[in-house]
């Protein structure tokens, strides 16, 4: 009998008594301000927000970054922030985004309680852009208030996704970090050494 | 598989022996710990998310069998290749033999418990593959050559002097620097050339989900993504227990891990794959080694519940206080102690009674596993299988006849009141007293607890002036 079918049979005779699912709805967490609680919550893993009110706002959104002069060679799939000065479907291998500085890629949502951003590699040409950039930018559109951008908690969240069919999608909550060596927490581990999200209306104000 | 262990209070007594490091191992815990409770505290439905999770994981495994037909069916049509192991020895050729399919020998690897309990590196090792932690705490402890001695801190037993020193001799950084900031970036610039230079990345995994076919992976650095997405082929290293029935049910599990591993709200990289990447391949061993036969006990199944948060280590006194090493298992603390002895009785048999059963890790748990229950359930099963050293037997049997009969009880306990303040110090603290080698034996009270119990009702019973016209 092959390994599989070992492992399935000894599994089905050893399982227990059949015990249904508690199903995943419930009274979850939800806050009067999310916006609010999402930016404390990025603060509070190394990130940082900005909330924009129009095009001009999100312009100027990374020109007070901390790093900004070390942004050398930037991938941008939204030029509304930054506009890029390399493509990155021009290489064919990722290994070829080693010195990236910045990339400034579009997110799906946000999550309040854990300023997590839901993102895919459904644009990208390489899913290692979010990971192998020095700096990474996110932006979240939202139509008239930037809490439309956001849900409550992470059980919403998976209500919006639908997985099937999404290839690689992630959260990202903050900039990479460890805190390995005597619980020192450092920021910009392996991945991004800073995360910036970028709060921006769909359309300008003018033109809803 | 019964190699011969040295039980745990010998190694703990290794640990404990540097008064000054087990106190700082103590408090870099409880420092995490204290930060898990903030966060618990921070969600309103704690309690119930930890209701949820516990009941999500016993319905799958009453399910198992059908799960992981569904996800294997799934995980296939989304173009990954899916393999299964029935032990160690099965899963680590399986991944050898990936590998050397692909004519390669530069291996990158992400935090992997599964990998540690199947002892993946010293076998790809001998076979010439060059495997390269990247975790960096794991790549600390793999530097000097000692496994993990925490599943989520692996280096929490190390100073961040030692770090200097051993990277130092690595990576060349400058001697007797011991910043961690600047240990992370010489980290950070080595480990990257390892990954761009990486031909096959290996992974644990998190959650993987019956109903999508995909997996998940948890981490903070960002090791694991870069891990697998350099390299066109990624392998991810699973026990069968891993599998969750929904992508709904993360929104439950999610939310427990990071509060309940490192106080942190989620980590900051929380990846969810659907298949292989565009011209790569994505291969998910699928491993048994002893968890189909945990999973007939009535009395351990529970333990098959565990997410690998690491919170019952973190507020463990006996882990805090006897470090990671000190359980000579892939996966040390309450959960390692109930796991470890189903898997191989004999070598660990001293670890279910590494434990106060103060219950701590019991309450922690983001599963709700009954870890004290456990630990305990396997103390009589230990002492059951006459596996316990024949002193401690005879030590038990006659404290156990003492205490079934009162007299006797009483006639000792009267003994000791009389001729312990009489006997030399030397002839009580002699080496079979192992109490009495940390400690002082309390002064003996002139009467017995039952004696002043007795008196004091006595003393009740006849009334009271004061208390007559009440």
């Amino acid at each position: 009998m092959s390994s599989r079918d070992t492992i399935l049979l000894k599994a089905r005779m050893n399982q227990p008594a059949a015990a249904p699912h508690p199903g995943t709805g419930g009274d979850w967490q939800r806050f009067e301000d999310p916006v609010r609680q999402f930016q404390e919550t990025l603060e509070a893993v190394g990130g940082r927000l900005a909330i924009c009110e129009s095009r001009a706002d999100a312009a100027a959104a990374l020109e007070d970054h901390p790093q900004r002069e070390q942004f050398g060679k930037i991938v941008s799939h939204c030029p509304e922030v930054m506009a890029g000065n390399f493509d990155g479907a021009a290489v064919a291998r990722p290994h070829e985004l080693a010195d990236v500085d910045l990339a400034v890629l579009p997110g799906e949502f946000g999550v309040a309680e854990n300023a997590a951003v839901w993102v895919t590699d459904g644009g990208l040409p390489h899913r290692s852009l979010y990971f192998i950039t020095q700096h990474l930018c996110l932006t979240l559109k939202y139509t008239t208030h930037p809490a439309d951008a956001l849900v409550h908690n992470l059980a919403e969240a998976y209500e919006r996704i639908g997985l099937e069919g999404t290839g690689f999608g992630l959260f990202i909550s903050g900039p990479s970090k460890t805190a390995d060596i005597e619980q020192s927490l450092v920021i910009g581990a392996h991945g991004p050494r800073s995360l910036t999200v970028v709060m921006l209306p769909r359309q300008e104000p003018g033109n809803r | 598989m019964s190699a011969k262990r040295l039980p745990h209070p010998q190694l703990a007594k290794i640990f404990t022996a540097n008064d000054q490091r087990a106190h700082w191992h103590d408090q870099a815990l409880w420092f995490v710990r204290a930060k898990r409770d903030r966060q618990a505290a921070s969600v309103p439905e704690w309690e119930t998310l930890r209701e949820r999770a516990s009941q999500i994981k016993t319905h799958c495994l009453s399910r198992l069998s059908d799960y992981l037909a569904e996800f294997e069916e799934n995980a296939q049509r989304l173009g990954a290749t899916v393999h299964w192991a029935r032990d160690a020895a099965e899963h680590n050729q399986i991944v050898l033999d990936i590998i050397q399919g692909h004519g390669a020998t530069k291996v990158v690897k992400s935090k992997s418990m599964l990998t540690e309990e199947c002892h993946l590196n010293p076998f790809l090792a001998e076979q010439g593959v060059e495997v390269v932690d990247t975790d960096l705490g794991e790549r600390i402890v793999q530097f000097r050559g000692e496994p993990p001695s925490h599943i989520v801190l692996p280096a929490i037993h190390i100073k961040k002097e030692e770090v200097g020193a051993v990277f130092h001799e690595k990576l060349g950084t400058t001697a007797g620097s011991a910043d961690p900031q600047y240990l992370t970036q010489a980290a950070r610039k080595h480990l990257r050339e390892m990954f761009l230079g990486a031909e096959v990345g290996v992974s644990g995994v998190n959650f993987a989900i019956a109903e999508t076919g995909g997996i998940v992976l948890c981490t903070n650095e960002g090791n694991a993504d870069l891990g697998v997405s350099l390299p066109p082929v990624h392998i991810a290293c699973m026990g069968i227990e891993k599998l969750i029935p929904r992508a709904a049910d993360l929104g439950v599990f999610l939310r427990l891990l990071a509060r309940s591993a490192t106080g942190q709200p989620i980590t900051a990289y929380t990846s969810h794959f659907h298949g292989p990447q565009k011209g790569g391949e994505l291969h998910i061993v699928l491993v048994d080694n002893g968890r189909s036969e945990l999973l007939g006990s009535q009395t351990y199944r529970q333990s098959l519940k565990c997410i690998r948060c690491g919170a019952c280590l973190n507020t463990c006194p006996v882990y805090r206080r006897s470090g990671g090493h000190s359980y000579q298992a892939a996966i040390p603390g309450p959960i390692g102690s109930t796991l470890s002895p189903s898997h191989d009785a004999r070598a660990h048999y001293s670890l279910p009674y590494a434990c106060s059963l103060c219950g701590s890790c019991t309450d922690v748990c983001p599963v709700k596993i009954d870890l004290h229950h456990q630990l305990l359930a396997w103390r009589r099963e230990v002492s059951a299988k006459k596996i316990l050293p024949w002193w401690k037997r005879a030590g038990m049997s006659l404290l156990s006849g003492l205490l079934r009969r009162t007299w006797l009880y009483n006639a000792a306990g009267r003994a000791a009141r009389l001729s312990v303040p009489w006997t030399p110090r030397a002839l009580i603290y002699n080496p079979l007293n192992v109490w009495g080698r940390a400690r002082e034996i309390p002064s003996t009270p002139h009467r017995s607890f039952r004696q002043m119990y007795r008196k004091r009702m006595r003393a009740k019973s006849k009334p009271t002036r004061t208390g007559q016209n009440t």
